[in-house]
């Protein structure tokens, strides 16, 4: 068996996984359904070990399955690249992936739709895996609309739920005008490049570099790139096109960490590295981004503080971290990026699949203000939400500090235009980000037992049967992979030497040498103890330990001042609280002025224009000049006789004067 | 090769309508039985076409050739190329499934229903294999007949006025074709055989006005905006199988118009017009799109759905480039695939609901949960999803627009938003949600035929999705042989 049959295997067995429990669902059984699609990830997660061991011996490979297309000298592959950048993204997407199949088990125990969740997410793992192991555009495209219509699938999971079936049906849009801005540019790649191939791409990149577009006179490369990127945006939620990732936490939870967390949402994270050898050549582009980064970092994260739902409140932290892996990849730093996109996926899961283990304790209610006190009933979930919380924060020596900081730094030495507002985003974002990761802590595990009171409420939601019972810690198979999951989130950041400045990627990531961000950090760095220590004389600590304990302050020590804040902040609560009016503003212009127009054209031009003055007309004119010739064949003989004279005089009289 | 394939793809659906006819709608059973043997004998019969077909030839393949009207040297002439053999594969294809979709729902005067579709595809296959012009010319108006039968008889309410318009609308558009055809005979100096046509040198001037006549027929008939009103009408008011050959085959007819005669026979009055070409197909593709948009009847929203995809089509043949045309090609046997599928779905749910209407339905998964998978399915390839058939076309098409001028392109991919936009939010409307009224509540799931007859189609689009390459081989020759040809001036 050569290793091509083992990379083929990596993404055919959840793909089995998911067939067998998705058409045989009934006869596997529940049991029966998680074996194989758990298998097929187990299998999957296995051999991206031994491929990882394999790749780290220096055997890499590009070759092709088969071929997909042909036509006009354009030939399209189904095939896989091998490097340390997919190997990294494989072993992250099939562990977290392996974690949240196991915790699936109980998250799903009692839901009607068992054998048909496990099939999407075997699926959806499928799908991510063809995206990052493609060596071609055509298949990392497949791979990119794949894993959009399992999100489409999933957060309409429980599609009775009309909020559901609205934010899947939103969160399907908002990612096609992404994907619009990504196929034009893999389009202009294929006209310029004549290939769709990556290495065949990267290798004429100088030459594109000179080219201007034709038609509109941009230069080419820039434009590749922000088209580029513009599927990004679509796909890691990036500012303006962030207005689906908050709706998409209608769907279960286990979805929302695997794949509104951990690993969908960072494909375009995982592309724009894999992209570098073009995004390097442009600055233009790579200043776009950060830019674009820089925004979506700060100002998602000031959401953040006023949500009360705990998985909103995790899912706005979720666009302000995937706002600083952007910012990364404009400092040119796409190993940061990847470097905080793992230790990411493994404190974001944990965080998601927390939350989703106290969704199940309080009955399936996610208001923050209906919980606290919680960490005696559950520990495990507190204690591994507490290590989540302050990675997410970025304090050491948790594993967000590592990629966070890093992230900072590099932002700080990048030149791009644009670099000195996103370092500024960067650092507010920090103080942001450990006031909302410990509001929501304090909030949900500290203070008054608040789900007491709220048991006499009227409110009680769909679970609402249940009486004021007791919560308690969730069962094993929920708890083993949160204890599994927050390993990683407390250690993967200290393998920050070997991944960062180790030649982890090799030259899977290509970084232009007027660039010098990472090679800087990289003289700069004293290992993992050093970096610590470092820290405490550094702004960005000061600033996640000051968020940290204003959420203390607030939720502790006065609990009653939220409120009065907010009273007294007016209008700026409203802006946050309203999400700066993004949805309002397109559910107005963007559906309602579609849906205006659509009409306008249907009605003004089929009905009345076509319809109306061309068919109809011309049935109307072929009616009235049959009426005018009417007239003339009145059947009465003095007025054909009239009409006779008449004629012989006027020719009669033409003939006489005739020249 | 002297076979006679083409005359039995043509004359056994045709011939094989006479015993149906004969045998009467009183034994229905026999009826059904007999119609499906000759729909599959039809289907089998194109096979040998396919497995027989040498992809490296870019010339005619399977010909034969007869006198026919020897008075203007007419001849019953026929042949195939990589651009025609797929349709021909195509609507045999369909053919079975409109008798299998018509099994059980058509009560009425069922011989009658089922020799029309039998008479119409033997006509269909003539068009598609037609190399005299007058041979295209009768078999393209004589499908007119069942078609209007078709919908006229087993319509809705107001099938007599969508029977008409749509006559009335074929039928002016291609009497200027007549008029071109015959003109086209003079010139040629007595010829009514399309390859010397595509030979023949022509001014600036008269290759105008024949691509204007040409363009009035088939852009009715594809139809391109603004001659499209009569579609919405006569898919609302058809049977379903009559709405499936429409949108399957019939549309298919117009474009493979502009392949066979407008671009080979008058090239440079077609490089002249290319842009008013492309401007058309791009309001179809984006006006339409939202016109589909804001519609309440299914069939409606699918009918429109369907223009705004043949705006790829005649798109993709004006841009002059391979991909651009393979594109269009392959975009028109996806559509043929996909807008069927579309248009059976909508069926099943018609004849358990007797509504078209999407206000009438939502949450039809929790009755019909095997029925739902396979529409959304369906809804995911009329969104151009990869993986699926409706994918390959428009990224081909759109790959040759932004070659040829990246605003067009841009335009064009517009239809990824608005695609995904109509279809999606019709499917959120009427799969998803809670039980919307008593009526879905009763909703029984799709039975064995039903889910036979889908299921083709599924794997038809999944398999193009996933290996559109077989389809792209066999037309390379003959789309490179074309476009040599455009690019040499007549003038």
């Amino acid at each position: 068996m050569g290793m091509k049959t083992l990379y083929l295997l990596v993404p055919l067995a959840p793909l089995a996984g998911a067939i067998l429990a998705g058409f045989f669902g009934k006869l596997l059984g529940r049991t029966g359904s998680h074996i194989v699609t758990i298998l097929g990830v187990a299998i999957s997660f296995a051999l991206s070990v031994l491929i990882y061991q394999d790749v780290q011996a220096g055997n890499l490979f590009n070759g092709t399955v088969y071929t997909w297309m042909e036509s006009g000298g354009l030939k399209l592959q189904v095939g896989f690249l091998i490097d340390p950048l997919t190997v990294t993204m494989m072993l992250v997407v099939n562990f977290v992936s392996l974690m949240v199949h196991v915790y699936t088990i109980g998250y799903m125990a009692e839901d009607p739709g068992y054998q048909r969740f496990f099939s999407y997410i075997s699926l959806f793992t499928f799908s991510m895996l063809m995206l990052v192991m493609s060596n071609n555009f055509v298949q990392l495209f497949f791979g990119w609309e794949a894993v959009g219509l399992v999100s489409y699938l999933l957060i309409g999971f429980w599609y009775t739920r009309p909020t559901a079936i609205y934010a899947n049906l939103k969160a399907f849009l908002v990612n096609r005008v992404g994907d619009f801005g990504f196929l034009l540019g893999i389009g202009l790649i294929a006209a310029y490049a004549g290939s769709l191939d990556y290495a065949e791409v990267f290798a004429k990149r100088n030459e594109l570099a000179t080219l201007t577009e034709v038609v509109t006179g941009w230069p080419l490369i820039t434009a590749i790139c922000i088209c580029l990127f513009i599927g990004a945006m679509g796909k890691s939620a990036q500012f303006p096109l962030h207005v689906w990732l908050p709706d998409s936490m209608e769907g279960p939870t286990p979805i929302s960490a695997l794949i509104h967390a951990a690993t969908m949402v960072t494909a375009g994270i995982f592309m724009v590295s894999r992209m570098s050898p073009l995004f390097e050549l442009s600055d233009t582009a790579l200043s776009f981004v950060i830019v674009i980064g820089a925004i979506t970092c700060l100002f998602m994260a000031l959401i953040a503080i006023v949500q009360t739902d705990i998985k909103r409140v995790v899912a706005y932290s979720t666009l302000s971290q995937l706002g600083y892996m952007t910012m990364a990849l404009g400092a040119s730093a796409y190993s940061v990026a990847i470097f905080h996109l793992m230790t990411h996926a493994f404190f974001k899961a944990v965080l998601f699949l927390g939350a989703g283990s106290v969704i199940i304790a309080m009955h399936h209610e996610q208001d923050m203000r209906r919980m606290g006190g919680l960490r005696k009933y559950m520990p495990i979930t507190y204690a591994t939400m507490l290590i989540a919380a302050l990675a997410n924060a970025g304090l050491p020596p948790f594993a967000g500090f590592f990629s966070k900081d890093s992230i900072i730094e590099a932002v700080h030495l990048a030149q791009v235009p644009g670099a000195g507002f996103a370092y500024f985003c960067a650092l507010a974002g920090v103080f942001v980000g450990g006031l909302y990761s410990f509001r929501l802590i304090f909030f949900t595990f500290h203070g008054k037992e608040r789900f007491r009171e709220a048991a006499h409420d009227a409110h009680h939601g769909d679970h609402g049967h249940h009486g004021p019972a007791e919560p308690h810690e969730s069962p094993k198979v929920v708890t083993v992979p949160l204890i599994l999951l927050s390993i990683p989130a407390i250690a993967s950041g200290w393998l920050i030497g070997t991944i960062l400045y180790g030649k982890w990627f090799g030259d899977a990531i290509y970084i232009a040498e007027v660039h010098k961000g990472v090679e800087t950090m990289a003289e700069e760095f004293h290992g993992v103890f050093g970096m610590m220590l470092h820290s405490i004389t550094t702004l960005p600590f000061w600033l996640a330990v000051s968020g940290a304990a204003t959420a203390w302050f607030l939720y502790i020590v006065r609990p009653d001042l939220p409120a009065v804040i907010k009273q007294k902040s007016g209008v700026l609560a409203i802006i946050l609280e309203e999400k700066y009016g993004f949805d309002r503003f397109n559910d107005w212009f963007f559906a309602g002025g579609a849906r205006l127009l659509g009409r306008g054209l249907w009605k003004g031009g089929d009905q009345v224009l076509i319809d109306g003055v061309m068919v109809n007309g011309s049935a109307g004119a072929v009616g009235w000049i049959s009426g005018l010739v009417r007239l003339f064949q009145t059947g009465r003989i003095y007025q054909y006789a009239f009409s006779m004279i008449f004629g012989v005089f006027a020719l009669l009289t033409l003939w006489f004067n005739r020249a | 090769m002297n076979s006679q394939l083409l005359s039995l793809a043509i004359w056994v659906p045709i011939l094989g309508a006479v015993p149906v006819f004969w045998v009467g709608s009183e034994r229905r059973t026999l009826v059904r039985w007999l119609s499906l043997a000759v729909a599959v004998a039809g289907f089998l019969i194109t096979i040998p076409l396919y497995t027989g077909f040498d992809a490296t030839l870019s010339g005619m393949q399977f010909v034969e050739q007869a006198p026919w009207i020897t008075r203007f040297n007419a001849q019953y002439l026929l042949g195939i190329d990589g651009i025609s053999m797929p349709f021909i594969l195509l609507n045999s294809l369909i053919t079975v499934l409109v008798v299998l979709a018509g099994w059980e729902v058509i009560e009425d005067k069922q011989a009658q229903y089922m020799g029309a579709f039998l008479v119409m595809s033997g006509l269909m296959n003539g068009i598609f294999c037609s190399l005299d012009g007058l041979l295209f010319y009768v078999f393209f108006e004589a499908s007119l007949i069942p078609m209007y039968i078709i919908i006229g008889a087993w319509g809705g309410p107001n099938r007599v006025y969508a029977a008409f318009k749509f006559f009335l609308y074929t039928l002016l558009g291609s009497l200027l074709m007549l008029v071109a055809l015959i003109w086209l005979f003079l010139e040629s100096g007595g010829s009514f055989n399309i390859l010397d046509w595509h030979q023949l040198r022509l001014g600036m001037a008269p290759q105008i006005l024949i691509f204007i006549a040409f363009l009035v027929s088939f852009a009715v008939k594809v139809p391109m905006w603004p001659v499209h009103t009569w579609l919405p009408d006569a898919h609302v008011e058809a049977p379903t199988g009559g709405s499936v050959v429409l949108a399957s085959i019939a549309l298919k007819l117009g474009a493979y118009g502009f392949v066979r005669f407008s671009l080979p026979i008058v090239p440079d009055a077609s490089h002249q017009l290319a842009p008013l070409m492309i401007a058309l197909s791009l309001i179809a593709v984006i006006y339409i799109g939202f016109v589909a948009l804001v519609q309440t009847d299914m069939k409606k929203l699918i009918a429109y759905s369907s223009i705004s995809h043949m705006g790829f089509v005649t798109l993709g043949f004006f841009l002059f480039n391979q991909i651009g045309v393979e594109g269009a090609l392959v975009q028109m046997i996806s559509h043929g695939f996909v807008a069927g599928a579309m248009f059976l779905c909508v069926g099943v749910m018609y004849d358990r609901m007797h509504s078209r209407q999407i206000a009438d339905y939502g949450g039809v998964v929790n009755t019909m949960p095997k029925f739902a998978a396979l529409f959304v399915f369906f809804a995911m390839a009329n969104s151009g999803l990869p993986a699926t058939s409706g994918f390959v076309g428009e990224f081909m098409v759109i790959l040759g627009a932004i070659k040829f001028n990246f605003w067009v392109g841009f335009a064009a991919a517009i239809t990824l938003i608005l695609g995904a936009a109509y279809t999606l939010w019709m499917v959120k409307r009427v799969v998803f949600g809670a039980v919307g009224n008593a009526h879905v509540a009763e909703l029984k799931d799709i039975g064995s035929r039903e889910f036979l007859v889908l299921g083709v189609l599924a794997v038809c689009v999944l398999a193009m999705g996933l290996y559109p390459f077989p389809f792209t081989e066999v037309m390379h020759a003959s789309v490179d042989n074309l476009l040599k040809h455009v690019a040499v001036s007549k003038l």
